[in-house]
């Protein structure tokens, strides 16, 4: 009896957005009079930070500090249409929206600018910092504050704008399957480090090592946020979880979080996190979906790990001190 | 973490301001300092609070509800049943045209799976509504109930949904979505080695900190607002109309930030009755799920098999792969026809092989319906394929991770589902994880890209 080191590796990728597409999502645009701008969506931040990225996008489109966007959300008689928060398709099908909605109001307020400073709007580019500036001659310029006032008060422009982006719906074809599930894909390769006591059953990750391919990293560190704590669940769902841990007997299932197994901190494995950046063709920026790619990879690394320990297969989830057991009796000569 | 800038660095253009940028998170403080509104923070004056009255049984025939002692429990102010349901008979995917409709808001005449919802009690306190639920008497004819999908699929197994009429759901393609690219029973002929392994998953809970749930009030113009944490408006206050024969102009929802979601609350389930409790007392209701709820009344994670049978090479070529994947729906469709759908979609996985064969069921039994999770028809999928990568790798004495290389799929690369691969990046993640963990491969395979090969 003894405790037994193993080491699995598994690689996956992941479809960005709703399969087969047909899933919309709107965005509107406008600014304050003093040149703030409001996002307004109906898309549900469900805590990963979605009103932060999808402020972010709008900013960075338009020319502005990410700090002068607001985002209204998640109210359906001010917000257009969105399907959902799901199928990692949050920042992938509203952020397009977003942007085509900031363009607009950009134009907009580029025309302003250039009826201001009487020059074409071609000529001017604003600064990131909040002015507008005419290319070649950045001491010619006005801030994008005095452009808002002048668009309300003077002009009688709105600066504003609409966006709506939608992939058309594939429909498989009967014999052959022949279908587009998705327009762009997220990777991973995990490789976990496992002990396993070949007495107990019992698995402790030591380490996983995930490198993740997600597009662009819009904001590395609410990535990283979603990226640790994907990896947790994948460990969970590996090793822990279950509603009905004596199927087919329905009874005994988990009722409260001292019953449901998940792990605690105790149990949590040293997570390195990689990320690489293939930007995709038609993703905000390249960015890609990789809110639940992020949690696959793991369990198929313990298995192989699991199996690189102690020589025995665990073919169904989760893999239980008692499967592990089971299957080393069923090995061992007798 | 670490941006590793040095991959596909001819592919982008690092000349933005804001994006890219590690922008703190403008709603962090309030999560940490707890100041930040969840649905639930909301009270209205007079508000009554919604109890389920639950099947005991995974499959019955309703005799008879008796409802009159709880409509006397002090507190008690209304009792619904299914014929207060202006729609009861539905299914979420209508609105994108996957029918047919074949779940009931409040079971009418049969329970299909072991905690349905059957009455619907709405009291003054939390506590009357409990405690008159328990006041009501349903009695039920126990029907034989099916709770394996091999078992379900068998010829004389108990029919789980009428709305169906067979055990499983009927896909335009027939009893299951297809996928044939090539010919994968020659593949199986000329490989020098056939290996076909089951894998099996548990059902898993989404274990959001936040429960589901939502709070309705009447606007006083019959007009409804729906305070709720769903994943999608829209979707629904669309469903909800459908369900209520209500036009959607008479609804409002209003969402804010959710305390996880994770895919559990994409179903329609706690809204429609809310409303409908709302509209038929005239007051605000709360119908809010308990934990032992979440955990065992809301849809976890599907149950799955997924049957793999590969013809691999001894110099690594996997030539043919034919999967065979099954979930389990529980006793009613929800998202599971699209899980299903969706496994289609992703076999073989990410690797270039030129015969493959796929079958994805979506099987109905008197379990808890399941539905969406985070990932669902490709997680089950993915650890089905990759310890089967594993075992053929050692198989055929190679190093799994070199075995992964060699049959990676690469930008031109055909899939299966006959789309070209487009900004394929496995490879390049796996020759990083080779760094990183220290598992060496060969030169040749860290010398390869991702980029169709000659461009």
């Amino acid at each position: 009896m003894a405790i037994r080191r193993g080491r699995g590796v598994a690689a996956i990728n992941y479809p960005t957005g709703m399969n087969l597409g047909g899933d919309p999502t709107q965005a509107l645009v406008h600014s304050t009079p003093t040149g703030n701008f409001m996002v307004t969506l109906s898309s549900v931040d469900l805590g990963q930070g979605m009103k932060q990225i999808m402020a972010q996008i709008c900013a960075e489109t338009i020319g502005v500090p990410t700090d002068r966007v607001v985002v209204d959300t998640a109210d359906t008689d001010t917000g257009p249409h969105c399907m959902g928060t799901f199928a990692s398709r949050g920042t992938h099908r509203a952020g397009n929206a977003v942007i085509q909605a900031a363009r607009e109001a950009r134009q907009v307020m580029l025309e302003v600018a250039a009826e201001e400073l009487e020059v074409n709007a071609s000529d001017l580019e604003t600064d990131g910092q909040g002015n507008i500036l005419v290319k070649g001659a950045p001491q010619r310029s006005i801030s994008i504050f005095d452009v808002a006032l002048s668009a309300h008060f003077k002009r009688g422009r709105s600066i504003s704008g609409r966006g709506m982006f939608l992939i058309p719906r594939s429909y498989p074809e009967k014999e052959t399957g022949a279908m587009k599930p998705s327009t762009c894909y997220a990777h991973a390769c995990t490789v976990a480090e496992v002990e396993v006591d070949d007495e107990t059953g019992e698995v402790t990750v030591l380490a996983v090592t995930n490198v993740f391919e997600i597009g662009r990293a819009l904001n590395p560190k609410m990535v990283e946020q979603q990226l640790v704590g994907g990896s947790w669940m994948g460990i969970s769902h590996a090793l822990y979880e279950t509603t009905e841990p004596y199927y087919p007997n329905r009874d005994h299932g988990g009722t409260d979080f001292n019953q449901y197994l998940m792990p605690g901190p105790g149990d949590l494995a040293r997570t390195e996190i990689i990320v690489l950046e293939r930007p995709s063709a038609d993703g905000p920026y390249g960015a890609k979906g990789p809110g639940e790619m992020c949690a696959n990879p793991q369990i198929p690394a313990i298995a192989n790990a699991v199996f690189d320990a102690v020589g025995v297969r665990i073919d169904t989830l989760p893999i239980t001190p008692e499967r592990i057991l089971r299957a080393l009796k069923a090995q061992a000569p007798n | 973490m670490e941006l590793r800038k040095s991959y596909f660095a001819d592919q982008r253009k690092d000349d933005l301001h804001e994006i890219g940028q590690p922008r703190p998170r403008s709603d962090s403080p309030g999560h940490v300092t707890g100041k930040t509104t969840y649905f639930a923070d909301r009270n209205f004056p007079g508000m009554l609070h919604l109890k389920m009255v639950r099947s005991p049984h995974h499959h019955a025939r309703i005799r008879s509800i008796d409802t009159s002692e709880a409509e006397k429990h002090p507190g008690v102010v209304k009792v619904l049943t299914a014929k207060d349901v202006p729609h009861n008979v539905y299914t979420i995917l209508i609105l994108i045209q996957i029918g047919p409709e074949d779940e009931t808001v409040l079971a009418d005449g049969k329970v299909r799976w072991k905690g349905e919802a059957v009455v619907a009690v709405l009291a003054e306190t939390e506590r009357a509504a409990q405690e008159a639920a328990a006041k009501v008497k349903v009695d039920y004819e126990v029907l034989p109930a099916v709770f394996d999908m091999d078992e379900a699929l068998k010829p004389g197994a108990p029919i789980v949904n009428e709305y169906h009429g067979r055990n499983y759901y009927l896909y335009d393609s027939g009893e299951c979505r297809k996928v044939r690219f090539g010919d994968v029973e020659a593949g199986f002929a000329e490989a020098d080695h056939v290996l076909e392994q089951a894998y099996q998953s548990s059902p898993i809970e989404h274990a959001p900190t936040e429960t589901t749930g939502c709070i309705v009030a009447p606007e006083g113009n019959d007009r409804f607002t729906c305070y709720t944490n769903t994943q999608a408006m829209f979707f629904t206050l669309d469903n909800a109309s459908i369900i209520l024969q209500m036009p959607g102009n008479k609804l409002h929802f209003v969402g804010g930030t959710v305390g996880g979601g994770f895919g559990g609350k994409v179903d329609v389930i706690v809204e429609p009755i809310a409303i409908l409790g709302a509209k038929l007392t005239g007051r605000p209701v709360c119908f809010i799920y308990s934990r032992e709820e979440e955990m065992q009344i809301s849809s976890p994670r599907a149950a799955e098999t997924v049957v793999i049978k590969d013809g691999v090479m001894n110099d690594g070529r996997i030539v043919a792969r034919k999967v065979t994947g099954h979930t389990d729906a529980g006793a009613y469709s929800r998202h599971s026809p699209y899980g299903a759908q969706k496994g289609a979609g992703h076999y073989p996985g990410p690797y270039t092989i030129p015969n493959v064969w796929i079958d994805t069921y979506c099987v109905y039994t008197n379990r808890t319906p399941s539905s969406a999770m985070r990932g669902f028809g490709v997680t089950i999928g993915d650890f089905a394929l990759e310890v089967q990568m594993d075992k053929l790798a050692r198989l055929i004495g190679m190093d799994p991770l070199e075995f992964r290389f060699l049959n990676a799929y690469r930008d031109g690369d055909m899939k299966a589902h006959r789309q070209p691969t487009e900004g394929a990046a496995l490879i390049e993640c796996m020759q990083e994880a080779s760094r990183a963990a220290n598992w060496p491969v060969a030169e040749q395979f860290m010398a390869i890209s991702s980029y169709a090969k000659g461009a």
